[in-house]
């Protein structure tokens, strides 16, 4: 049986490997902000959560240079850039930056990703599903939110990156070559 | 034909009723519904606003509450019942016939629907939930061929909701004890089949592989397409060979047969995958609304691909068209 054609898009690797270089640190204060910004008008992310909310998740865009550590405990919820996932997590999600972005907002379905293996998981299953029913349910505009405090130049912001992403609207999953065993 | 549709989320039933759901099928967020996964389904507050949502625009709440009733904590189930009432559901979907005579004698007015955990997949069967607690409709089993629905409608005095897209499973329905087997947990008893507190993934010989308890259900080699970690999809190695015993990984799609299930006389059609995302239901639920649409209009219309939304990449009309293999 072959996988489907994918119809993610990736980060180009030219660009990936100019991105490798460059320093996490000034990532630090835009992922404060933005988790600072989803705690305030997601709350309800944190309740769907429940006790996973106390374990560490580990974001990993397999077409980026860095990946991300995201501790959602509702007092202090905080996300961090890293070069490479620590061992100590609960979960390791990995996938194209595109995809992952898709399923925070709503272009995606997690359970297609993962079918058509787009989408890897490893460590605490319950976790995975419990933070990726409590992040659709949010309805996150994360592009948005990303692009919120850039003044003037946010409206062409948000354009590259969608461009850089073009998340396939409504697609829910990517192209496949059906078949049908009947 | 009625379209009758999943939501595991407020947003999603939102998407459900926007997408042109007739009714949207959802549970309480604990035991007492068959998709009781973490993160999901609703709470009284979230279920109350969602009917209220759904009645504005015309749409119907179903609310399933089709599990078997624990021994000694019968009362979470009748809580269940009583609130969901209460919140005004249109229907309750149950399974077992103590709640269902619970809600006959407490609630004699509630529109209530035979869930498909039930498993009543002939007319005397469905006589007897008819007779005894009023039941108003039966969401049939997935092991009938459309002349065999066709026989069963002819023959009850109730309305009939068929299954026409989304997983599928051994079909036992609300008897198959696999899960149980291999977790102590069921989706008969708990909601939950293949409890991902029991499921692991890992790597071995370059392949992913699932495990469910002690089994290893599956490995899956480099770009193969994956499937749920559930027995009943498991690969198994045996004297003839390694491959699928119970069934193949592979999802419902019968929007072709949809012509055949209105002729079958079926009431209503439905969608499976309250644990699936919005993504998922938008796509959905809004291909079979333009297909059934189409089909009211006299119109033949090509269904759209929902192949990328299904497990393995796979479909089947399952059931509905059996043919020897």
């Amino acid at each position: 049986m072959p996988a489907s054609e994918t119809a993610i898009p990736t980060v180009p690797p030219f660009l990936s490997s100019l991105m490798r270089p460059l320093p996490l640190l000034p990532l630090q204060p835009v992922l404060a902000v933005l988790i600072s910004r989803i705690r305030r008008h997601h709350p309800q992310i944190f309740e769907r959560l429940g006790a996973h909310a106390d374990k560490s998740f580990g974001i990993d865009p397999t077409d980026l240079p860095f990946a991300f550590v995201l501790t959602p405990h509702p007092n202090s919820p905080a996300v961090s850039a890293v070069r490479a996932l620590p061992a100590s997590l609960n979960v390791r999600i990995a996938g194209p930056l595109a995809g992952l972005i898709g399923l925070v907002e709503g272009d995606f379905d997690g359970d297609a990703l993962f079918f058509s293996r787009d989408l890897r998981v490893d460590g605490d299953v319950e976790a995975v599903l419990a933070l990726r029913n409590a992040i659709d349910d949010a309805e996150i505009d994360l592009v948005g939110e990303v692009v919120r405090g850039l003044g003037p130049l946010k409206a062409p912001a948000e354009r590259a990156l969608r461009s850089l992403l073009r998340p396939p609207r409504r697609a829910a999953g990517p192209e496949a070559g059906a078949t049908s065993w009947n | 034909m009625e379209l009758i549709c999943p939501a595991g989320t407020p947003a999603a039933f939102k998407v459900a009723v926007d997408a042109g759901a007739d009714a949207v099928y959802c549970g309480f967020r604990d035991e007492t519904n068959a998709r009781n996964f973490p993160g999901l389904n609703f709470s009284r507050d979230e279920l109350r606003a969602a009917i209220t949502f759904a009645h504005e625009r015309g749409a119907k709440v179903l609310v399933a509450i089709n599990t078997f009733p624990r021994a000694g904590a019968v009362d979470v189930w009748h809580r269940a019942v009583d609130d969901a009432v209460a919140l005004g559901a249109d229907a309750l979907i149950l399974a077992d016939v103590g709640l269902m005579d619970y809600v006959a004698r407490h609630h004699p007015d509630q529109r209530l629907h035979v869930s498909v955990q039930a498993a009543a997949a002939n007319a005397d069967a469905i006589r007897f939930y008819v007779e005894a607690f009023g039941a108003r409709r039966v969401v049939l089993p997935r092991v009938l061929t459309v002349p065999e629905i066709a026989v069963i409608t002819s023959e009850i005095a109730c309305e009939t909701e068929a299954f026409v897209f989304g997983g599928l499973c051994v079909m036992a329905e609300g008897r198959c004890s696999l899960s149980s087997y291999a977790t102590g947990r069921s989706p008969n008893m708990q909601g939950v089949c293949s409890p991902p507190s029991h499921v692991t993934y890992g790597e071995a010989q370059g392949k992913v592989v699932s495990r469910l308890g002690a089994f290893t259900i599956n490995a899956f080699a480099d770009g193969e397409p994956a499937a749920y970690p559930t027995l009943c999809k498991g690969r198994f190695a045996t004297s003839h060979g390694a491959g699928y015993i119970f069934e193949e990984p592979a999802s419902l799609d019968a929007a072709t047969l949809l012509p055949s299930l209105r002729k079958a006389g079926v009431t209503a059609v439905k969608i499976e995958g309250r644990q699936r995302s919005r993504a998922y239901i938008e796509s959905v639920v809004r291909s079979f609304r333009q297909t059934i649409a189409a089909l009211d209009a006299g119109v033949v219309a090509e269904a759209a691909s929902l192949t990328a939304l299904t497990e393995g990449q796979t479909t089947t009309v399952g059931a509905y068209r059996k043919t020897w293999r």
